[in-house]
């Protein structure tokens, strides 16, 4: 006999079952192919504020048990396969970040990632928003800013380019954000992060869809750096009732800069006191080899949209068993 | 003197913040994927018993605070200080004031509270959340009033005032809830 706690959770269920069924078709109408890429591999993400889970596998002929890491995002197997000539393709299903936990993180969760060749990155924002309000099915207003004009008219910093680590403490207390224990008063890049997390984020996609673009070409990641402007990079987050549920980027394509800029984040690593990872030698032999196609890639929180969708308080009620279930 | 690091910060850590014993109502983990991570942390100063907000970059540490909470039976005021005592190794402590201000006026000698001990002495008192009093002194009300359907104040015999119903009578004692300060029935 099902009880009425059975029954709700059959229908959050089923809800999440036509989700997932919803945002496939939405990419199949468009030709855009699935692809599972392993969650396995050699190499992890050497990005400073990733944590790549990682266990031992017994491969046979080899003594030794081997290490591998679980994928942070699908990024890297799905670049190669760009490289290969796959076309468009997205990926649909878990990945893995250690130590996140919060109403918005598990440690392991669901993402979209997909990637569009030849797209330029207004072309992509406008693919992303047309998937978020067919999901979401509400009147949402769509707002695109500038990084540089969401400082400007949330934080009121007038230039995000010259201000300095006490402007934006003087915001932080402006908008009367709690102290902040452990910043060194003159990093500016915390600082400017602070002022994003607590006094702006909150604020974006009030009854919209907020696109943020052109972040500073500090924070590139794996964005292409943009040919009209020096200063920022071709990538983009989307926000919704305060809560980021997309980053994507146009995609970097040259091997060497994918080199330096991993070399960069292992040196990062080494001044935090974390570990060093081995690298994907795998990509970026691809990459020498076989350039990436011209292409613009985003990754999409799928419990996030979820949650949004059935305006859920923690992305938990919307997933079969978090990780303390697990 | 031990240390938690963020990573360790759950509802009810017990930390020091600027030398006064705390403890952690809400942790949040703000993680942006691209950038450092940090902790919104609430918590409440077991001192004051006032709640407040920080947020610590991941990787910060606090010191542990020497904070326990243990069942100890009161004993008897002196005019200046509370003293409990541990019924099983008869251990005696002494509160300050400000440690019972809240609560004196629900101590009875020989009930056992909950006692929160910052190294060793007493921050806050509990007591038990039903206790019996007996009412000192009270309005008359009416007779064969029994409906309940207004109210009067009584004092009890601790010296607290609390709302009785109109037939509740001087000498009656009654079962009172500590935490809400309220009526809860006659005591038979």
């Amino acid at each position: 006999m099902l009880n009425s706690h059975m029954l709700n959770r059959r229908n959050i269920l089923q809800k999440r079952s036509n989700l997932l069924k919803q945002v496939r078709a939405f990419f199949y109408a468009r030709s855009v192919i699935e692809v599972d890429t392993p969650i396995l591999s050699k190499a992890a993400t050497p990005d400073v504020h990733l944590e790549s889970l990682s266990t031992k596998v017994q491969v046979p002929g080899l003594k030794e048990h081997q290490h591998y890491y679980l994928h942070t995002s699908p990024e890297y197997p799905m670049k190669r396969l760009l490289c290969e000539g796959s076309g468009d393709i997205f990926y649909l299903g878990k990945v893995f970040r250690d130590g996140d936990l919060s109403p918005r993180h598990q440690i392991e969760f669901s993402m979209l990632e997909w990637y569009r060749i030849g797209f330029s990155m207004q072309d992509l924002i406008d693919e992303v928003v047309e998937l978020i309000q067919d999901v979401l099915q509400k009147p949402l207003r769509v707002e695109k800013l500038s990084y540089q004009q969401v400082f400007e008219k949330y934080a009121h910093i007038d230039d995000v380019f010259t201000a300095n680590s006490q402007d934006y403490q003087a915001c932080l207390s402006d908008n009367h954000v709690p102290e902040i224990v452990g910043v060194d008063s003159n990093d500016k890049d915390l600082w400017e992060q602070l002022v994003l997390t607590e006094v702006i984020e909150p604020q974006l996609g009030k009854n919209a869809i907020t696109v943020m673009y052109y972040y500073p070409a500090k924070d590139a990641a794996l964005a292409q750096i943009s040919q009209d402007n020096p200063l920022v990079a071709e990538r983009f987050e989307v926000f919704v009732n305060g809560m980021e549920l997309a980053n994507g980027y146009h995609e970097l394509a040259d091997a060497d800069v994918y080199q330096s800029r991993f070399e960069e984040s292992l040196l990062n690593r080494k001044q935090h006191d974390l570990p060093q990872l081995p690298l994907d030698e795998n990509l970026l032999n691809t990459l020498a080899e076989k350039p990436l196609p011209d292409c613009c890639g985003v990754a999409l929180g799928f419990d996030r949209l979820f949650l949004l969708q059935q305006e859920f308080e923690n992305i938990q009620q919307g997933i079969t068993f978090g990780i303390d279930q697990a | 003197m031990a240390t938690y690091s963020t990573t360790e910060f759950k509802g009810g850590l017990k930390f020091l913040m600027d030398g006064q014993p705390c403890s952690i109502v809400e942790n949040t983990q703000v993680s942006p994927g691209k950038g450092q991570a940090f902790n919104r942390v609430k918590y409440r100063n077991l001192m004051t018993g006032k709640v407040l907000e920080k947020t610590f970059k991941s990787g910060e540490k606090v010191d542990a605070a020497d904070v326990v909470e243990t069942d100890l039976q009161y004993l008897y005021n002196d005019g200046e200080f509370w003293h409990f005592m541990d019924e099983s190794s008869f251990e005696q402590y002494q509160a300050a004031e400000s440690a019972v201000s809240e609560v004196s006026k629900w101590l009875i000698e020989q009930d056992v509270c909950t006692v929160t001990l910052f190294n060793g002495q007493p921050i806050a008192v509990v007591p038990p959340k039903q206790i019996t009093l007996e009412v000192t002194d009270t309005d008359p009300g009416l007779k064969g009033d029994t409906a309940g359907t207004g109210g009067k104040p009584a004092t009890l015999s601790t010296g607290a005032v609390v709302q009785v119903p109109l037939f509740v009578q001087i000498g009656e004692k009654v079962i009172v809830n500590t935490e809400k300060g309220e009526y809860v029935s006659r005591a038979k």
